[in-house]
């Protein structure tokens, strides 16, 4: 057995790529939850405001709300100036 | 007065109903009068694995248009004492019930009954939500699939938001009923183990049923395999009822069973 799991080791088993593919989704989804039903489209919004002086895109912009709702943090990347 | 428990999983066919059978016999069996009501308007089936399809007059939405009192559409189990069935409505649109309608029938039911199972439409549409809604407790029916363990985490995610003890400031209290395990696949890396759905989903486990031939046995006859007490099925869902009751009972079935030489030997099946 004990040469059979080396081996077996080397080589990651279908359950265990379901587990990790179900970790990182369900752990997406959650978050999708408790998040408020405006802020996709204030996402958006903020974006669409950030974008017309400064070129941004989609990747670039990142909101959290913590759960209490009483920070807003935003954070945006801005491009390298070239 | 009675507790409320759902029998649920998002996803279709991966044993709500055969669950809920399992689990109302298993309670009635304890001694304590249970109500099994079918949620599934429209696409009844507890009647069928209940073995009772041929006695159904009334049903639920027939009982809430008033059409007919609950103790007209109530059919009395014919094996188990203290046990009752009430049918879903076959032929009535999805919309026939409403929370007020379903909430003036439960609460009529919790006048007699220790327990009301509710065993729950697939999805996480209008069907799903009524037959949560009221909830003190949820059975989450999973099975050791991707798509499943998903969609169970959904239905937990709409335990928590829109049921009515959610609503109040309150938690619905969860149990994760494994069904369908296959320890030979788990045991080959080809299925997602017991601890790997726990902690997934984050929630007790309440039992582990292994896939059995004994399911399709007792559903072809109409007998809620629980009854099938020799049966590893049956002898799971016991313990499950056993551990719901507050028993402390050691989870079996988890690992490949080793066949002895005779039954090597001789084929036969344990």
């Amino acid at each position: 057995m004990g040469i059979l799991n080396y081996f077996r080791s080397n080589k990651q088993t279908s359950a265990s790529v379901a587990k990790e593919r179900l970790q990182v989704l369900v752990a997406y989804e959650r978050n999708q939850r408790t998040q408020p039903d405006y802020l996709p489209q204030m996402q958006q919004e903020i974006l669409a405001v950030i974008a017309k002086y400064v070129d941004v895109s989609t990747e670039d912009i990142q909101i959290n709300l913590d759960e209490d709702c009483s920070i807003l943090e935003l954070n945006v990347t801005l491009p390298e100036k070239g | 007065m009675a507790e409320i428990i759902v029998v649920t999983s998002g996803k279709g066919g991966v044993g709500k109903t055969t669950s809920s059978a399992a689990i109302g016999t298993g309670l009635a069996l304890k001694g304590f009068k249970t109500v099994l009501i079918d949620f599934d308007v429209g696409l009844r089936n507890l009647d069928l694995i209940m073995g009772c399809e041929r006695r159904v007059v009334y049903d639920f939405v027939n009982v809430i248009n008033k059409e007919a009192t609950l103790n007209q559409a109530l059919i009395r189990d014919k094996r188990t004492e203290n046990l009752y069935i009430l049918p879903a409505s076959q032929t009535r649109d999805k919309d026939a019930l409403s929370v007020e309608g379903v909430e003036t029938v439960l609460n009529e039911l919790a006048e007699s009954f220790d327990y009301i199972v509710c065993d729950s439409p697939a999805g996480i549409e209008k069907g799903a939500q009524l037959a949560l809604y009221f909830a003190d407790t949820a059975i989450v029916v999973t099975n050791p699939e991707v798509s499943s363990v998903r969609d169970s985490d959904r239905i937990l995610g709409v335990l928590q938001s829109k049921s009515r003890k959610a609503e109040q400031g309150g938690t619905v209290k969860e149990h994760l009923l494994l069904t369908r395990y296959n320890p030979a696949r788990v045991d080959a890396g080809e299925m997602l183990s017991v601890e790997d759905v726990k902690e997934i989903l984050a929630i007790p486990l309440l039992g582990v049923v292994p896939e059995s031939e004994a399911v399709l046995k007792a559903s072809n006859q109409g007998v809620p395999v629980i009854l099938d007490a020799d049966s590893d099925a049956g002898k799971a869902y016991d313990d499950a009822i056993a551990r719901f009751l507050g028993e402390d009972r050691e989870h079996r079935f988890l690992n490949v069973e080793r066949k002895g030489f005779l039954s090597r030997v001789f084929g036969r099946k344990g």
